[in-house]
């Protein structure tokens, strides 16, 4: 902190109010500091760029690795388990990375929607007249808000679907089974019938089939991601006047219909920005694939990165594809929040 | 009726349909808990955390090191008794000077009945069980006399007692990593409990002025400084954790000229950091906006330089309103640890993971994970319980209430 200047040798207050206020020094004046801090600061910052850019710059001509992309058209030489576009070993590297973005985005867009659905309903249960619903809607949150979401997907990767029997001891639900050899869905098979899963010489097959490392990646994600939203939906419909409930119920609205059609429209306003931070960090969190085993766009990278060495190029790719990602989920929902916002008449 | 009956059936039998749903329910989680129930009591092996205790707390440091870490343990231990005898020997207006609230005996039972289960739980020899009893009496001891005599500290005192965390932290820096006479310990051979409470230890204390200075930075009228803080900020908010650890470990290298680059472990430590900081100052920032803005002015108009506003009238304030949020932001930084196993560090979870790689122990992994889980579970809910009894402390418009 600058010290005080010392006062002005007046010989009394009197004259020196008659006295015009005499300029400060330049350090105490209002419209120079702030540009000096400015500069100080800016200069630090470039300072350290520039120092750390021309290390970059001299330590990647020693190592021969100076900023290229020519090598995204070598063939990458490795496969991908799954993969929606269709990869082969032969195809070039900018194509395996693309695979695994797509992969990304396919966890994703199902993680959305599955913690969606599962937030919201947990959210709605915290309201329920049954104490008993209501207990459960808290402990689930507190129970997995406070385990690493790492954690649960390895649990649910190694403990969980790792240990599905397989064949036909595997766990048959209508439409559903769930074996280790993957999760076999019902859908559409040849000629659009609707078809089951259906065992053929010990091997289940269906229309739809997903490998367990997607099925243990999407139910870690969830039910991470589900908790969270959970406390949003909560936060949103607390905070609706207790009045709109008692005039619903006064009309002879049940709990359900009151909340459907008056709690929840009004909740949105609240809900949509809370929303738009969780599904942000369901998509960073998806990165977590890598531990269970499914080829996302993290461990794509992570395997180019081992084969080439392009650490600076590999790194650039992940962080522009995921903070593309980030934007178009916050321009989403931003469009979302300004059709659910009050419209002022 | 009984009370407790009539609740019950407000609460669970109302109406009809609620009393089918709570029937279900109860038959749901009676059977999940019979089934988690025999697990864990008939078909789980436990050997696999019974052998390899040692290694979860502090992974592959030299044994005959290991005194260290003791007497780092009970000096924390000491400092956490006092510490907390002297809060409670100084009581706010959230309390009425009660020596020992209910809260307080329900934690001193509840820590001595976790020493007595643990060791044996644990398989624990006697020696090591023994110095766990010694821990806890010390604590139990600790809380005692600083409660005891804790008021009559003067508050030059106090201050002064307050400066024993910082020279604790260096202190215990000392004792894990050696030197000053002491045999270096090399940070690959941390791991287990202590890696992940020491990197995120060091990543708490460390983002925090880092995460305030971006606050304000990003509040101010400055648009250089506003507009750097809103860059960096919403760059590391838009990356996922395991690609900036990521950077760190490929890149931190060629950034820093030849040799400079810290050891693995630290590098980690300082993403961490740098990582939670960004966060930690959108949570500050929630803060500073609830403070009026006539704060700042009347403490500028009474002759306060803007840093000592900002240090006595607008921050005290500020954080007090944010610190849910920044604790929040702590806890998930202690979760966020656990990403360091895929960077290859050997923390609690990485730890598991070479446990589990041994032979011996294959297909022991429900058991180990449900036991980081739980050790996991309790560091979260504790740091959440503690936030809550600190806002109370905090709030200056709480009312007395008789413990």
């Amino acid at each position: 902190m600058a010290p005080v200047p010392p006062a002005d040798p007046t010989p009394s207050p009197l004259s020196a109010a008659k006295l015009p206020a005499p300029k400060p020094p330049w350090w105490r004046d209002r419209r120079v500091v702030p540009w000096v801090v400015q500069a100080v600061v800016g200069l630090l910052v470039l300072l350290l760029i520039a120092f750390l850019l021309g290390n970059l710059i001299r330590n990647l001509t020693a190592a021969g690795l100076l900023l290229s992309w020519r090598w995204l058209q070598q063939p990458a030489g490795f496969d991908i388990s799954e993969s929606v576009i269709p990869f082969n070993a032969q195809l070039p590297y900018w194509r395996a990375l693309a695979a695994g973005l797509v992969n990304t985005i396919r966890a994703v867009l199902v993680g959305l929607v599955g913690a969606t659905l599962l937030g919201t309903l947990v959210g709605m249960a915290s309201f329920s007249h049954n104490g008993l619903l209501r207990r459960l809607a808290r402990v689930y949150v507190e129970v997995v808000r406070n385990i690493p979401l790492l954690l649960q997907l390895v649990f649910w990767y190694f403990v969980v679907f790792l240990t599905l029997p397989n064949g036909l001891a595997a766990i048959q639900l209508p439409g559903v089974v769930l074996a280790k050899s993957g999760l076999y869905i019902a859908g559409f098979g040849e000629g659009l019938r609707w078809m089951g899963p259906t065992l053929v010489n010990g091997v289940w097959q269906a229309p739809v089939r997903l490998s367990v490392e997607f099925g243990a990646l999407l139910t870690g994600l969830i039910v991470y991601s589900g908790a969270f939203i959970a406390e949003v939906v909560r936060g949103g419909i607390a905070a609706v006047p207790k009045g709109q409930w008692e005039a619903a119920s006064s009309l002879g609205l049940s709990w359900f219909a009151t909340l459907r059609r008056i709690v929840l429209p009004q909740s949105l306003r609240v809900i949509v920005p809370g929303l738009n931070t969780q599904y942000i960090s369901l998509a960073k969190n998806s990165s977590l694939a890598v531990a269970v085993g499914y080829t996302d766009l993290y461990s794509v990278a992570e395997t180019t990165l081992n084969q080439t060495g392009r650490a600076v190029e590999v790194i650039l790719v992940l962080l522009a594809a995921y903070l593309t990602l980030d934007l178009l989920i916050s321009a989403l929902m931003n469009g979302l929040n300004r059709l659910v916002q009050i419209r002022e008449r | 009726m009984n009370p407790l009956l009539r609740r019950l059936r407000a609460e669970l039998f109302a109406t009809r349909a609620d009393a089918a749903l709570s029937l279900v329910l109860i038959s749901l989680i009676s059977l999940a808990a019979i089934g988690c129930l025999r697990w864990v009591l008939t078909q789980a092996q436990w050997a696999v955390v019974k052998v390899n205790s040692t290694l979860f707390a502090v992974g592959r440091y030299p044994v005959e090191q290991q005194w260290r870490l003791w007497l780092l343990t009970a000096l924390l231990v000491a400092a956490s008794g006092a510490t907390w005898g002297l809060i409670r020997a100084h009581p706010r207006p959230d309390r009425t000077g009660v020596l020992w609230p209910r809260n307080d005996r329900l934690a001193v039972g509840l820590l001595s009945l976790i020493a007595l289960a643990l060791p044996w739980a644990l398989d624990l020899n006697l020696a090591i069980a023994g110095r766990w009893w010694g821990l806890t009496v010390l604590l139990v001891f600790c809380r005692w006399l600083a409660g005891r005599y804790g008021a009559r500290l003067s508050p030059a005192g106090q201050r002064l007692a307050a400066l024993v965390w910082p020279v604790l932290y260096l202190v215990g820096m000392v004792l894990i990593s050696g030197g000053l006479g002491l045999v270096t310990v090399s940070p690959s051979e941390w791991g287990g409990l202590m890696l992940t409470l020491l990197a995120s230890s060091f990543a708490i204390l460390l983002c925090f002025p880092i995460g305030v200075l971006l606050a304000l930075g990003r509040r101010s009228d400055l648009p250089l400084l506003r507009w750097g803080s809103v860059l960096y900020i919403e760059f590391i908010r838009g990356a996922p954790l395991i690609t900036l650890l990521f950077l760190g470990q490929n890149i931190l290298g060629f950034l820093l000229p030849g040799g400079l680059a810290p050891e693995r472990v630290w590098r980690a430590a300082w993403v961490l950091t740098f990582f939670a900081a960004a966060y930690l100052a959108e949570a500050v920032r929630s803060g500073l906006a609830a403070v009026p803005r006539g704060q700042l002015e009347a403490a500028r108009s009474l002759g306060l330089s803007y840093p000592k506003a900002l240090q006595h009238v607008v921050l005290p304030q500020a954080l007090r309103v944010a610190l849910p949020a920044i604790v929040g932001q702590f806890i998930s930084l202690l979760q966020d640890t656990t990403l360091l196993s895929l960077i290859g560090l050997l923390e609690l979870l990485g730890t598991a993971r070479t446990v589990m790689a041994n032979p011996a122990f294959l297909g022991r992994n429900g058991e180990v994970y449900l036991t980081l889980a739980v050790l996991f579970w309790g560091c979260c809910a504790a740091l959440g319980l503690g936030s809550r009894a600190l806002e109370r402390r905090l709030d200056p418009h709480a009312v007395p209430s008789a413990t």
